[in-house]
């Protein structure tokens, strides 16, 4: 595998301009012969989807869902970043690069980031046109509120569904094309794996969930943005249907997969209760711009917060990093808040949860004005947990949110197989190490609008379109592959569900392969993955038939691969030996706490490859910091 | 807590249906009504029993993908609350819970309590949109909105196109759906040039995929977990009447050669 980024030469910021003039592209006549496939409809989907077919190109997009404005996109509450500098506090594209640098640990490369610094102001441009109902000032401007990691305000927002607002815009342009033609939409089918002929992506093969048929579809290129796989961790704040099937299934193919351990875990979700549990509520970062962090100073506290004194009362954040305070970066909010837990300080029943706290802002502003500005997550956390925030402060814990890592791509979002791309969070993306509050959006539109629809054409430019069909013998190959595994599936019959084995994975990774990390906690891992994938295979029960909506039959075929990608993510944690980011090698750590990168050996990103019955090997992409100087994250003074 | 759940059960989109009980025991009322279907399909599979088909996706009600009508009413007894979210501490210990799909012409069932929605998205193609392509656009501080509107405009916006509406409505009507997805646009200086065609069109199509028409009960507003009132659906009709009673000017028609 030769992982070469083809990051063009000049100083940053040019880069992108003159790669943009540089490239080749597909004259208008000629871009309806081309067909690409775009597999998920997110933000980094619908909006690829959307202008690739306006710019007349023929696609075809597929999503699980029902409808493609249902992507998990649509829970991101809290905003998007654009280095637009409207509060005139200093901000501008280097900025909003340097901090997504610095943000991720310095784990990404800075070509991208700076491309999606700069890109992130049409962004904006692009959503209000399509008649995104951002917040506004009085005055009709746009306003702007602040999130973790950074020192200015550049985040835009509506209320607290912004994910919903921007994916509402990418989904309105694509229905536009899906009506025009341009697109053709099959909702409620899920891609099962990639099809390459020559050493080049070609299709997909995919079933539809409502009929069971597995179909062949043959394409010019192949776009994959199929989003995270934090349920690899069971219960996270992702969406039950989101998994790791097209992604891994590409690795298997060829593809390299970059940095899997990369995982965030988001400080501020509500604590996980009941044994039962399906899932866990993110309650937005913007929160914390408010409400105080905090946990009684006395082990075994159980007194109900109001009676507890200020003097007793450990503002763990505030008081450790007082430039930045509650504002710290996630990765750092997320580790404080597991270790006064671990130090048996939390709060609730289960120990695990720390006090979000809204007494002084309330006391401070007045109960209209936190209400105006989180009205909405206040009245879902009280739906959930039956308990008012107005009164009594939030109980929050860490929970799995984002994947940092995903299939390695080039600077023109290409993975190491020739004409598949990966876009939005389902490539290793620009976020390195952790992920700054607001950023995802902002990636997925970026690739989506602005990136994939150019650099694609310098790959179908360089080929004839339609040079394979789908009655190429390498898509009957595949396609009885898909039905021999999901045959398999189904003729197991054993004794145990399909969710009890998806809860046992994800409690072994969050205990292994969460917020801390160790060697003996990884190899552990590493014996008992196997372990519970020879089970599931010989004992797992999948009722019902393939050729029917058989909803057990798509959750065990996620759960397999999922299975098979965890001891990825493990190995890769292991291998990693340093701390960086929302990694944290226990092993690795400054003497007080903080994460302790070692750039002489891992300023790089570990890009693993496929091998048939071996162990995966391992290659790395260095990276080189021109603009940013390599330096410890300090968040203190 | 104890609950017998009467289940609408059917094996695809062709089969008849009828009504299934099922018993389920140990709930804790801090389950969510999905986790205890969860729960219920684990014991069905344990007993070889077919499990429940549901549709659910984010569990945070915000995606519009889970669905049904629960003791009669589309998302259960709790207001402005999504099937996801409402919890089993609402309901009593004993009680005997009935669960059916969306009851509309519009939205045939494809298995249990999964139905077919594919009719919002067709009306959404008809022309809810504003018509961009991706590329440069102006600042958006060039076209200040004043903030009430903006507020107004998300308060349609804010639809999750779950169909709750549509499941209310005794005449299966998607007037409450189609007022949101049309007022949002319509309240917005973006959405302005193509205001009278999108409400023509999106309305035509609505009426093409068999939804009812609107008697003004307002049922939908009561189901909405969003809270999105009735009061777009008289800016629709009004938006629909300008529209159709006056000879729509049609700039986008041949032009002349030059």
């Amino acid at each position: 595998m030769k992982l070469d980024a083809k990051v063009p030469p000049g100083p940053l910021p040019d880069k992108w301009d003159a790669h943009v003039d540089s490239i080749r592209l597909v004259g208008p006549r000629n871009r309806p012969r081309y067909r690409v496939i775009v597999v998920g409809t997110g933000l980094a989907g619908a909006a690829a989807a959307s202008s690739l077919g306006a710019l007349g190109y023929e696609v075809e997009c597929f999503c699980f869902q029902d409808s493609p404005r249902r992507a998990h996109s649509i829970a991101a509450q809290g905003g998007i970043n654009a280095s637009k500098n409207y509060r005139n506090d200093g901000d501008s594209v280097f900025r909003l690069f340097t901090d997504t640098i610095k943000g991720g640990d310095f784990r990404a490369r800075e070509a991208n980031v700076y491309r999606l610094a700069q890109l992130s102001m049409s962004i904006i441009d692009q959503a209000v046109a399509q008649g995104v109902p951002f917040a506004r000032e009085y005055g009709g401007m746009l306003a702007n509120r602040s999130f973790g990691g950074v020192l200015v305000e550049r985040t835009f927002y509506c209320r607290g569904e912004t994910g919903q607002q921007l994916l509402l815009g990418a989904t309105s342009a694509l229905a536009k094309e899906i009506h025009d033609g341009h697109v053709r939409m099959h909702p409620r089918t899920e891609i099962l794996d990639v099809v390459i002929v020559d050493g080049r992506a070609r299709g997909v093969v995919v079933r539809d969930l409502v009929s069971g048929e597995v179909s062949s579809h043959a394409a010019d290129a192949v776009v994959l943005a199929t989003g995270g796989y934090c349920n690899v961790f069971f219960l996270s704040t992702m969406a039950k249907g989101c998994n790791v099937t097209a992604t891994y299934r590409a690795w298997r193919r060829g593809a390299g997969f970059a940095n899997p351990c990369f995982t965030q875990i988001h400080p501020t979700a509500i604590p996980a209760g009941s044994e039962h549990q399906s899932k866990l509520t993110l309650m937005s970062e913007s929160l914390r711009n408010d409400g105080r962090v905090w946990v009684p100073r006395k082990q075994g506290d159980k007194r109900p917060p109001a009676e507890i004194p200020e003097a007793e009362r450990l503002y763990f954040l505030e008081e450790r990093y007082p430039r930045f305070g509650n504002l710290v970066p996630r990765d750092v909010a997320a580790r404080n808040a597991k270790e006064v837990c671990d130090k048996g300080l939390g709060v609730g029943a289960t120990g695990y949860g720390v006090y979000l706290d809204f007494r002084d802002a309330i006391q401070r502003l007045g109960v209209k004005t936190i209400e105006a500005r989180y009205g909405n997550l206040f009245e879902m956390y009280e739906r959930i947990t039956d308990e008012d925030p107005r009164k009594a402060p939030m109980r929050i814990y860490p929970a799995p949110h984002y994947a940092m890592g995903g299939l390695w791509v080039d600077y023109n979002l290409m993975t190491t197989i020739p004409g598949l791309y990966a876009i939005g969070e389902a490539n290793f993306s620009d976020h390195g190490a952790n992920r700054l509050g607001a950023s995802a959006l902002m990636q997925a539109l970026a690739d989506g609008y602005f990136i994939l629809p150019v650099t694609i054409a310098d790959y179908l430019s360089r080929h004839p379109s339609g040079e394979v069909k789908a009655d190429h013998p390498e898509f009957g190959r595949v396609e009885a592959e898909v039905r021999e595994r999901t045959k398999r599936l189904l003729s197991v019959n054993g004794k145990r569900t399909v969710l009890s084995f998806h809860r046992e994975l994800g409690q072994l990774m969050l205990d292994k392969c969460g917020i801390a990390r160790n060697r003996a906690g990884l190899e552990e891992a590493l014996r008992r993955i196997p372990q519970l994938r020879e089970e599931f295979w010989r004992d797992v029960k999948v009722p019902g038939g393939e050729g029917e909506l058989n909803q057990p039959l798509e959750h065990a075929g996620r759960v397999a691969d999922l299975l098979e990608f965890a001891e990825l993510m493990c190995l890769d944690a292991l291998t990693r030996e340093e701390s960086c980011g929302c990694h944290l090698r226990e092993e690795h750590q400054t003497e007080e706490g903080e994460t302790k990168r070692d750039d002489e050996r891992f300023a790089n990103v570990s890009v693993w490859e496929y091998q048939e019955g071996a162990k995966p090997r391992l290659h790395q992409e260095p990276l080189a910091f021109e603009a940013v100087h390599l330096a410890q994250r300090n968040y203190k003074t | 807590m104890k609950f017998t759940l009467r289940i609408w059960r059917q094996d695809n989109a062709k089969g008849p249906g009828a009504f299934v009980s099922h018993g389920i025991d140990g709930i804790s009322g801090d389950l969510s009504f999905l986790e205890m279907l969860d729960l219920l399909n684990e014991q069905l599979t344990g007993r070889g029993e077919t499990p429940v088909a549901f549709d659910s996706d984010c569990r945070e009600g915000v995606c519009g993908m889970c669905s049904l009508v629960i003791n009669g009413r589309p998302h259960g007894p709790n207001a402005l609350t999504t099937t996801c979210q409402l919890y089993m501490r609402h309901f009593r210990d004993g009680e005997e819970i009935t669960v059916e799909p969306w009851r509309a012409r519009a939205f045939p069932v494809l298995k249990d309590l999964v139905v077919d929605r594919a009719a919002f998205d067709r009306i959404l193609e008809a022309g809810g949109y504003v018509t961009v392509h991706s590329g440069p656009k102006p600042d958006p501080n060039s076209m200040p909105v004043e903030p009430a509107i903006a507020e107004e405009a998300l308060d349609a916006a804010t639809c999750i196109g779950c169909g709750a509406c549509v499941a209310a409505c005794p005449n299966g009507a998607a007037m409450l759906f189609t007022a949101a997805k049309v007022s949002h646009l319509s309240l917005l200086p973006q959405g302005q040039p193509e205001r009278y065609t999108r409400v023509v069109k999106m309305v035509e199509q609505m009426e093409k995929e068999g939804f009812g028409g609107c008697t003004n009960l307002g049922e939908c507003e009561a189901a909405c977990p969003k809270g999105i009132s009735i009061k777009f659906i008289g800016r629709m009709n009004r938006d629909y009447f300008r529209a159709v009673l006056k000879e729509p000017i049609d700039r986008r028609g041949p032009m002349n050669a030059q």
